[in-house]
């Protein structure tokens, strides 16, 4: 529905016609990156028996090689539509091409070989080892099997695995593993697409940012065309190039970049969707960097050292820190008071978001900024973060009126920046 | 004991007999049940018309079946063949419900997560829903299993040979040891018979007998 994407149609299903691979590609593609395609759904209409259809004249046009969110409450047809796009669902009417080809003219099991397919609980084969679960595509498609292993071994160092997990079945792995055999599974025939439908909402949330980060650092290696659904628009925001928000019947409410989505909702159902702290999460597309750094009223541990810093600092709160000056707590004013633990921290380079939240979840109220190696650079102050936050509320706004008024050149630039 | 000792040859073969006859119908039961309850999963008219069909065929008294079956096959009444279709009836008709409970017990999400993948009907089926089915497959293979050893016994009563001769013999000769002598041979039978699929089913399901891992990272 936005951009028209004429990719090259030799890209897809590499099993179907083996020869029309990448190396035989010819090099000038329009918008290609070797090894995805573009998905297009044309008036695709799914509907069951009784009442309104799950899926209602859906237009999309799903860019090659980026990551492309399905967002939206439960029965919105999110997960149908992603379905339909490997044919495990039939559409009604309506067509779906992937790199050109329409998915209809392709064999079932053959169009579903030549995809990835990861979801919720990973769906691993518990009968079969970490290993045979990966090769499985691998030996449908007929490679011989120390070629498969092989394979199997290089995906399981890509996701982050030892080689001795290869020997062990799904019900000997905690549930991030499993998420981690999953994607290596949908990896392993080097397909240009993956689903992925709800993959990482069964497990911890501590686990869940682990596994997004790194479906992201896998993303920038493999450029892939992948689809993923999820409820959660934090997750959503995060992980996608575009977003597109569904809403009750199977209907696109809005298709847009994560940032447009959080700060220009198209209608109340999104505004809804994406929810209150849509203003706290937009605040993710601002880079903290207009924010004071301060310096820290350092209390290192172990050396008697006095607190020349507090006084700077004027709030009596220090700040513990180890031999390597990283942050160990907060020791509130006073002398005997024990220890207490630290908020977030601020990482160079993080957005205004997690500026406010290092200074708001710290007890002294004071954000703690860290560099890369995560010691300590100084501290953030809860106005000042605000005060940034004013200050990018202001082109927040020109870049918001520029897009009702359907956008002038200075409204991109104006966007984003603080 | 010294009867038991002494008649050890005559004991032995009749084992064996029959065993073959508990044995062969319980194979050819497997091979006829599964492909059956697949098709009543896959068809749900179909599959109720086999379930009561095997329930129908199972109230069949099995002492009549022995006799009507000879007409019906063209066999000879003392031939092993009837013992065999009979006991394979009846497993059949226990069979095909118990295998039906274990492929529905498969974990829809998995069978999805194959079809993803790319399997074909049939490869899904041998590949995934099958080995997943074992563990509760295995539960009825050993009811069956016990209850043919227990049934090939009446087919002694048609003098066709097996454990089931000692109860006849013993009874027409009142000679308790004797009836003893089949009893325990025959529950030997049936306990050695069951710990042997215990075991297949370990060997066929080496993911349920993994060691617990402590402390399995995230």
């Amino acid at each position: 529905m936005i951009v028209t994407n004429s990719e090259d149609p030799q890209m897809v299903v590499p099993d179907v016609s083996p020869t029309a691979d990448t190396s035989t590609a010819p090099a000038a593609q329009p918008n290609g990156r070797a090894g995805s395609a573009a998905i297009e759904f044309t008036n695709v209409v799914k509907s069951y028996q009784a009442g309104q259809p799950a899926v209602g004249n859906l237009n999309l046009n799903i860019d090659a090689g980026k990551i492309t969110v399905f967002v939206g409450p439960s029965g919105c047809g999110k997960t149908t539509s992603l379905r339909m796009i490997n044919r495990m669902v039939e559409p009604t009417s309506g067509t779906i091409t992937v790199g050109g080809r329409d998915v209809s003219s392709i064999a079932a099991p053959a169009l579903r070989r030549s995809m990835g397919y990861v979801m919720q609980s990973a769906g691993l084969l518990p009968h079969r080892t970490v290993v045979d679960n990966i090769t499985t595509v691998l030996r449908l498609n007929r490679v011989p099997r120390a070629r498969a292993r092989a394979r199997a071994a290089e995906l399981l160092d890509t996701v982050g695995l030892s080689a001795a997990m290869g020997r062990r079945y799904p019900n000997q792995l905690s549930g991030g593993q499993q998420q981690r055999v999953g994607v290596a599974r949908a990896l392993a025939a080097d397909p240009p697409v993956l689903l992925m439908d709800e993959p990482f909402s069964a497990v911890d949330p501590v686990v869940r940012a682990e596994l997004q980060q790194e479906l992201l650092r896998l993303q920038r290696d493999l450029a892939k065309t992948i689809v993923f659904v999820t409820h959660d628009i934090d997750e959503a925001t995060l992980l996608g190039d575009k977003v597109a928000v569904f809403a009750t019947g199977g209907r696109v409410a809005q298709y847009a970049a994560p940032e447009e989505i959080l700060r220009a909702p198209v209608d109340d159902f999104v505004a809804a969707f994406v929810g209150r702290d849509r203003g706290f999460r937009h605040l993710s597309f601002h880079a903290g960097t207009g924010v004071a750094v301060h310096a820290a009223p350092l209390a290192p541990m172990g050396a008697a050292a006095p607190d020349e810093g507090a006084a700077a600092a004027g709030s009596g709160w220090r700040l513990a820190v180890d031999a390597g000056n990283r942050p160990l707590g907060w020791l509130p004013p006073g002398s005997a008071a024990p220890l207490l633990p630290g908020g977030s921290l601020f990482h160079a380079g993080d957005s205004l978001r997690n500026a406010l939240d290092a200074a708001l979840s710290s007890p002294s109220g004071l954000g703690v900024a860290v560099d890369d190696d995560g010691m300590v650079t100084g501290v953030v102050r809860a106005p000042e973060v605000l005060a940034a936050i004013d200050a990018a509320r202001i082109s927040f706004n020109a870049a918001n009126t520029a897009t009702a008024a359907t956008t002038t050149p200075t409204a991109t630039s104006a966007e984003g920046r603080p | 004991m010294q009867w038991f000792l002494a008649n050890l040859p005559q004991v032995l073969s009749l084992t064996g007999s029959h065993l073959v006859q508990a044995v062969v119908p319980l194979a050819l039961s497997v091979v006829i049940a599964i492909p059956l309850a697949q098709l009543a999963r896959l068809n749900k008219a179909l599959g109720a018309f086999i379930l009561s069909a095997g329930s129908l065929l199972y109230t069949i008294p099995s002492l009549a079946l022995f006799v009507i079956l000879p007409g019906l096959l063209g066999t000879k009444i003392l031939d092993f063949t009837n013992i065999i279709v009979a006991l394979t009836i009846y497993a059949v008709a226990l069979l095909v419900r118990s295998t039906l409970d274990a492929l529905n017990s498969v974990d829809d999400g998995i069978r999805q997560a194959a079809t993803a993948m790319g399997f074909k009907p049939v490869q899904r089926f041998l590949a995934v829903d099958l080995p997943l089915s074992v563990p509760v497959l295995f539960a009825g293979l050993r009811v069956i299993s016990v209850s043919n050893i227990s049934l090939v016994t009446v087919g002694a009563l048609l003098g066709i040979p097996s454990l089931g001769f000692f109860f006849t013999d013993g009874l027409q000769r009142n000679f308790p040891t004797e009836i003893v002598v089949g009893i325990v041979g025959t529950l030997v039978l049936a306990v050695v018979m069951d710990a042997l699929l215990v075991l297949l089913q370990r060997l066929l399901t080496p993911w349920l007998h993994t060691p617990k891992l402590a402390g399995v990272p995230a």
